[in-house]
């Protein structure tokens, strides 16, 4: 039976985790995503989850931990944020590069000094390079539907890959909302049993990962690339096929929202995606042409949509929680390169709103729109980046 | 190419080590008591303990480092200088 | 007890690998294949035995092995015995086999995490007193005086006493060994496999290529340190402490030999002055003190909680 619940991302990403038929869960407490190890806790201990829920000592060990129980042949789930995903790092790299198909919950936090605990893309972006696919999303039931989903593009045999499903600490992960939790069969007939594409086995012993040679390890690189790739097509396809199962769809990779006949193009990512639909309402109000455009998936990176959403629009404004010191945010840059070889592309302006937890409301965003269609009239973008609701 | 480095079990994965040698070791089966000493300590595996429990020296991977020399108990094996 | 003719004859280190010539891990590794035969999953972070399974696409080992970031040799073997036992695979015997670096300072919070969580593996610490992967810079397990290249003039700290400190966690096995006393390693291992939670066995593993000593003589180095008490062979099995032999006979200070026989066939003590002999020599004899009250004990400071 599918029931409707209301509860907060956190629980939800644990009740995804227990559909899902997660074998091993290997975490370690950490500001705002404690909840969704606790949940599972009380799952494990009232036997609604049979698994080895393994309390590692550090987030590091908690990946760590992922990747030798993926390698042994089962399927796992953990979750962190912030600097736990900071001290996964290295073992990011580790597990996608031994193409393990784990599934990471990460209730985005922002990076310290100083210590914050509310919500920005700092601690996500900043892994963008890991070879893990990152999702994106903008309310409680994406949270449920991008977990299983995940599992599914991660196990495809074009992908082997590692995933992590990001969520803005407080602002979802301790809000409560409306979801619905499909029935389990369902999901059992959606998501077929563990696969990955190499298993630790005594009767067939081989070294994983030994010492590779400048010879190979190129090749074992551009496999890696190829899979995001792959990832890329299999996303849209994945998602329209859970819609139709189960009834919710989340725009594939980029979720569009009134950009057919937009002058401006809002990017957004995350919950700010849901403010800026506000925004385009009472824009559009004033008879302003705008459109939203919420990136969905940031790694693989959507470059043929921002090309494909380009041609409707005269100017792009990215909006970005998170800041490249030294350069711009990596939103606004990862758009700014798809658009580069285009013709005519559209005038991209970048701003940074939302850090350490700081409030972006549909007002904030209506001022950004504001702001970029009068550089859109004066045809000239006035500053690459701009600081948004910044104190005197 | 499989899709992430997985190396299968192979004799000589560094080549033929015996190429690292300066000194070989010789054993004097007259003198040895086929105790297996020998066999247990060499480093590399390249002792292999015959049906009547005699080494039997592999010099296409032994890498002369004398540990069976210097642990035989009846002194049965000798390291002498490789000649060019 | 088992003799070295009853060894099994098979090899699941094969010849041809990139190990030093007279390396003492490697004998270490053949003995441990000798133990327990095949049917292990091994984990190893990086460390020399990174390096002695060649490199890809070949490797000398013939069991399923897992190589892994240098700190979480045990968080990934917790992860394996996690997953495996998820699958009902009875049998198979996890293994993490790690370097002194990665036991005693980068690996020992993993470590110390699966021995509290009562991890069912074996944990195995081939020890070569410094980090040798890398060209032997100094680790928390390298001795008092010793040369090594971050230490060039010798190492002013003490050794980790990383077994005491496994002990401490109160796991059922904690051994140490040396492969100079194979049948004793060999018995280690095998009792260790039937033991249900954490085992954890440090092999002292003489190296010709950090300790600077002529290759032949890795096999008799390693007897000299037990034979001069600066390595002592014992078990702490649910607790108990015991000395194996020919430790046990060495809590008399004669039958010990002097340190300086053992220091002096080594050129990373060539820097040694008398007063660190000397001081070496006295830290042996207390040592020997802490083993023969150890010995002595009825009741132990080690026993895993629960257990009377």
């Amino acid at each position: 039976m599918a029931q409707m619940i209301i509860d907060t991302a956190n629980h939800i990403a644990g009740y995804a985790a227990k559909a899902a038929r997660v074998k091993v869960v290997a975490a370690y407490p950490i500001t705002p995503q404690t909840t969704i190890v606790e949940k599972i806790a009380e799952f494990v201990e009232s036997g609604k989850m049979d698994i080895e829920y393994i309390r590692v000592e550090s987030e590091h060990s908690a990946m760590v931990a992922c990747i030798g129980a993926a390698a042994a042949g089962v399927r796992t789930f953990t979750a962190t944020s912030s600097h736990g995903l900071a001290l996964m790092h290295e073992a990011l790299h580790w597990a996608s590069g031994s193409r393990l198909p784990i599934v990471m919950a990460v209730v985005n936090r922002a990076m310290g000094a100083p210590w914050s605990i509310w919500p920005d893309f700092s601690d996500s972006l900043s892994q963008r390079d890991t070879g893990w696919m990152q999702f994106y999303c903008a309310d409680n039931q994406e949270v449920f539907d991008t977990i299983i989903q995940a599992y599914k593009l991660c196990e495809d045999e074009r992908v082997f890959l590692p995933a992590m499903v990001c969520l803005e600490g407080f602002i979802l992960s301790h809000t409560y909302m409306p979801v619905k939790i499909p029935e389990q069969k369902k999901v059992d007939d959606f998501l077929p049993p563990y696969k990955s594409g190499w298993i630790l086995d005594i009767n067939r012993p081989f070294s994983h990962s030994n010492l590779v040679s400048p010879e190979w390890y190129m090749e074992f690189r551009y496999m890696i690339q190829e899979a995001m790739e792959n990832a890329k097509r299999l996303i849209p396809v994945i998602d329209k096929e859970y819609g139709e199962t189960f009834g919710f769809e989340h725009g594939g990779l980029v979720e569009r929202y009134k950009c057919e006949d937009a002058d401006l193009i809002l990017l957004t990512m995350g919950t700010m995606g849901s403010e800026a639909k506000i925004a385009v309402e009472n824009l559009r109000k004033d008879g302003l042409k705008v459109g939203s455009a919420r990136v969905r998936v940031f790694r693989p990176f959507p470059t043929e949509e921002i090309v494909k959403l380009a041609k409707e629009a005269q100017m792009f404004a990215a909006i970005d929680r998170h800041i490249s010191f030294g350069m711009e945010g990596f939103l606004a840059t990862e758009i700014k390169a798809s658009l580069l070889n285009q013709k005519d592309p559209p005038l991209v302006a970048g701003f940074i709103a939302g850090l350490g937890g700081r409030d972006v409301t549909f007002d904030t965003i209506g001022k950004i729109a504001k702001k970029s269609l009068k550089w859109m009239h004066g045809g000239k973008v006035e500053k690459e980046t701009e600081w948004v609701d910044l104190r005197e | 190419m499989p899709l992430t480095p997985i190396s299968y079990p192979t004799v000589g994965s560094m080549g033929k080590t015996g190429s690292w040698r300066t000194f070989r070791p010789e054993i004097d089966y007259s003198k040895c008591t086929k105790c297996t000493l020998c066999w247990i300590y060499c480093p590399d595996a390249a002792i292999t303990r015959q049906e009547d429990d005699s080494p039997k020296i592999d010099y296409d991977y032994c890498k002369g480092c004398g540990i069976c020399a210097n642990e035989c108990p009846v002194k049965a094996i000798a390291m002498h200088r490789e000649e060019e | 007890m088992v003799t070295i003719k009853e060894l099994p004859k098979e090899e699941y280190l094969l010849k041809g690998h990139a190990a030093c010539a007279g390396c003492g891990t490697a004998i270490s590794l053949r003995l441990l294949f000798k133990a327990l035969g095949n049917k292990i999953v091994l984990v190893v972070p990086a460390c020399c035995t990174t390096v002695i399974q060649g490199p890809y696409p070949y490797t000398s080992f013939v069991v399923p092995l897992q190589n892994i970031l240098f700190e979480s040799t045990a968080a990934a073997a917790s992860g394996i015995v996690a997953a495996l036992r998820q699958r009902n695979l009875k049998g198979i015997t996890v293994v993490g086999w790690a370097g002194d670096g990665g036991t005693v300072d980068i690996g020992i919070q993993a470590l110390s995490g699966a021995a509290e969580r009562e991890t069912d593996f074996i944990y195995i610490c081939y020890d070569n007193e410094a980090y040798g992967n890398t060209g032997m810079q100094r680790s928390g397990a390298t001795p008092y005086g010793a040369w090594t290249t971050t230490t060039p003039s010798g190492k002013r700290e003490r050794k980790k006493d990383m077994p005491l400190i496994m002990a401490a966690h109160r796991i059922p096995y904690v051994a140490t060994a040396c492969p100079s006393y194979p049948i004793d390693l060999v018995n280690k291992l095998r009792k260790a496999k039937e033991i249900k939670g954490t085992k954890y066995i440090h092999i002292l593993a003489p190296c010709p290529t950090g300790w600077r000593y002529d290759t032949s003589k890795t096999v008799e180095l390693g007897r000299l340190a037990v034979q001069t008490g600066l390595w002592a062979l014992f078990e702490i099995e649910y607790g108990k402490f015991k000395l194996n032999p020919p430790s046990d006979r060495l809590i008399d200070k004669t039958k010990r030999k002097p340190v300086k026989e053992y220091l002096t066939l080594q050129g990373r003590f060539r820097s040694l002055t008398e007063e660190d002999a000397e001081r070496i020599q006295k830290w042996v004899d207390e040592d020997w003190d802490k083993y023969r009250k150890l010995a002595s004990n009825s009741t132990s400071d080690f026993a895993p909680y629960g257990k009377i």
